[in-house]
């Protein structure tokens, strides 16, 4: 990687903050205009995504360091590109795009700046992914954190306000234990740069030592906070269910953040040496109970959203669960685990609000969880005509089934090929080798469970709705709203067709993962472009 | 002067905390102010508390400066908390209008 593509890895974080930036200037009015700046500021990402992800899964993999402002690590802020974040890169992008057709058809004109707090969005959650100073971690989760608030709220009505006074409290005091974490672990290392971080772990003395692992779980209770481990995740079913579908289709990549934060962190700091392990327990026993939290919510709830909401949680459980055991080929399959749980919550959440749009909301009187129901009537109806969806209800019917398949991990699709890899790594074929342990068989027959509730469940809403509709409307869908989703579906084919390289990408990634010193070395000796002076860095 | 600062710290968090947990949104955004101060002195103590001494390097020893980093820390952390609460007070507004009501879960408490 050099010459101009080396500034391609500050792409992802520059071309939103232009757009969103751009996007202030034009009015409301256009909404044509606006659409397509923002449309063209979430497309380039994803190409330039794909290009550095194809750089990363090729021969020569990690060696993307970009030293902004030019001064060399640990005195400058660092953005480290590797084979984890250009992953998560190209899949925040690939959200985005969907998203963004999907609110083209009229969520982005309910209200106003829906364009420049989305790119503001993607700009924290790529600048997250990047950037290899825990500081800096902090300003890109504001940014992201700040853009979700106004997001949250687009469309406005009471149930979102309420949701959104909640949730921008939790996060707010959130933010202040990110930044006493933050303040910990700088007064017991005197650094924030990751990579100088990792390396000055072991010389940390005993006595300050304790106070660092003090910082790393305070630290660590924010990214929990953000995944959604029980007993932190009582807002996220309740915020989710309440934002706006293409709001709702790309907040599925924020609860993955914290899940990229956690792995990254704790492969890094906590993966050798005498710190390792720290933390394992709590995620793995707190893994376990989110899963269980989660698995009782998919079966109890009655509303569509509030199930996508606990699918969420359900995904983060299992996730944070295998981190919790922090074994290398379990991690791979997690990976696979969390790509296509998230493509496919991020389409449940969109193709919920089209599915629902064809139901009264009277015929759902008898749900248990009104509250988190009911605002459908809110919106304003779309005047303009677009081409509708020939075959609506069939369409619907087939993306509905084959986000049920998903998400209870049935074959053919890709959330069976992820489970499948985690599960048979668990139980012993796959690098282990030894016999499973008490807490390994815990942990595969919640798995399993997992499967059969979202099964359950699914299969209870589909029949409610598609087949014993007491109504028989059939919803009004524009194309342009089933073909975001259908992609996203589509997504988790090709990943199942090439679940092979997709295995060996991911097999890869852990690797360099679990070598903290690739990282550390990378870092360390990334070298300032020679002849340019470095630049005087700004607050 | 460390234990002023601390006892300080301590307060405020104690305040803040409790007034978090009240039902009342004014409550909640106090004692949201109320940690945010709390957490900023706290960055500014985790680099050592120090009077009188230059953050900046000039030909001085080093150990008899005041560390710049936590400084730097503390005033992108204030803007940031500058931000956020204003918006929650944007929330919290809308909120009122919207149900009547002050309480955190937009209704009144049963009499």
């Amino acid at each position: 990687m050099n010459g101009w593509s080396h500034h391609l890895i500050v792409a992802p974080i520059l071309i939103p903050l232009i757009a969103s930036a751009l996007l202030l200037f034009i009015d409301e009015r256009p909404r044509v205009a606006k659409a397509m700046v923002s449309l063209a500021s979430a497309i380039l990402p994803t190409v330039i995504a794909f290009i550095l992800f194809r750089i990363e899964s090729g021969p020569n993999g990690f060696e993307g360091v970009y030293l902004v402002g030019n001064w060399s690590a640990p005195f400058g802020i660092v953005l480290v590109l590797d084979g984890l974040s250009a992953m998560m890169l190209l899949l925040t992008a690939l959200l985005a795009v969907s998203a963004l057709v999907f609110s083209l058809a009229r969520w982005h004109a309910v209200g106003a700046h829906f364009h420049s707090m989305f790119q503001l969005l993607l700009m924290g959650v790529n600048g997250a992914f990047l950037t290899g100073d825990l500081f800096n971690l902090f300003v890109f989760f504001e940014v992201m954190l700040a853009a979700s608030y106004g997001l949250l709220l687009h469309g406005s009505g009471p149930l979102r306000v309420k949701a959104g006074m909640h949730y921008i409290a939790i996060n707010l005091v959130a933010a202040l234990l990110f930044l006493i974490g933050v303040s910990l672990i700088y007064g017991t290392a005197g650094t924030l740069n990751m990579a100088d971080l990792a390396a000055r772990i072991p010389e940390i003395e005993p006595d300050r030592r304790m106070l660092m692992e003090a910082g790393a779980g305070i630290l660590g209770v924010v990214f929990l906070i953000k995944a959604g481990m029980w007993p932190l995740c009582f807002w996220l079913p309740t915020a989710y269910s309440a934002a706006s579908a293409p709001v709702a289709g790309i907040f599925a990549i924020m609860s993955k953040l914290g899940i990229y934060v956690i792995l990254r962190l704790t492969m890094l700091l906590f993966g050798e040496g005498p710190s390792a392990g720290f933390g394992a327990p709590v995620l793995l026993y707190g893994g376990m109970a989110t899963l269980i939290f989660g698995i009782v919510g998919v079966l109890a709830s009655q509303a569509l959203g509030r199930l996508a909401g606990f699918s969420v949680l359900v995904s983060s459980g299992t996730l944070l669960m295998v981190l919790g055991i922090n074994d290398g080929a379990v991690s791979s399959g997690a990976l696979l685990y969390l790509v296509s749980s998230t493509l496919t919550i991020s389409a449940f959440f969109m193709l919920i609000e089209l599915v629902e749009r064809g139901q009264d909301a009277g015929a759902n009187v008898l749900a248990v969880t009104m509250e988190a129901y009911g605002e459908a009537d809110d919106e304003p109806e779309n005047e303009k005509e677009g081409v509708t969806m020939p075959g609506t209800m069939a369409v619907l019917g087939i993306c509905f089934a084959a986000c049920g398949i998903l998400l209870s991990g049935l074959p053919p699709l890709s959330g069976f090929v992820a489970k499948f890899a985690m599960l048979s790594a668990m139980m012993g074929t796959g690098s282990i080798g030894v016999p499973p342990t008490a807490a390994i068989w815990a942990l595969v027959v919640l798995v399993i469970l997992s499967g059969i509730a979202a099964l359950i469940s699914m299969t209870r809403v589909g029949i409610r709705t598609f087949w014993s509709s007491i109504e028989g409307t059939v919803p009004r869908v524009l194309v342009i709203e089933i073909v975001p989703v259908m992609f996203l579906l589509a997504l988790t084919l090709a990943l199942t067709v090439r679940a092979g390289p997709a295995m060996q990408y991911m097999d890869t990634t852990i690797r360099t993962l679990s070598k903290p010193s690739i990282y550390i070395h990378a870092v360390n000796n990334a070298l300032p472009i020679k002849g340019v002076k470095a630049g005087t860095e700004g607050e | 002067m460390e234990l002023v600062l601390s006892i300080a710290i301590g307060i405020m968090t104690s305040c803040g905390v409790w007034l978090i947990l009240r039902p009342r949104t004014y409550q909640v955004i106090i004692g949201l102010s109320l940690l945010s101060y709390a957490v900023n002195l706290f960055i500014f103590g985790v680099g050592g508390v120090k009077a009188n001494v230059p953050p900046i390097l000039g030909n001085d020893d080093p150990s008899i400066l005041a560390d710049p980093v936590p400084q730097a820390l503390v005033l992108t952390a204030i803007v940031i908390g500058f931000a956020t609460t204003a918006l929650f007070l944007v929330v919290l507004l809308a909120s009122r209008g919207l149900t009547g009501s002050d309480h955190v879960d937009g209704r009144n408490e049963p009499k």
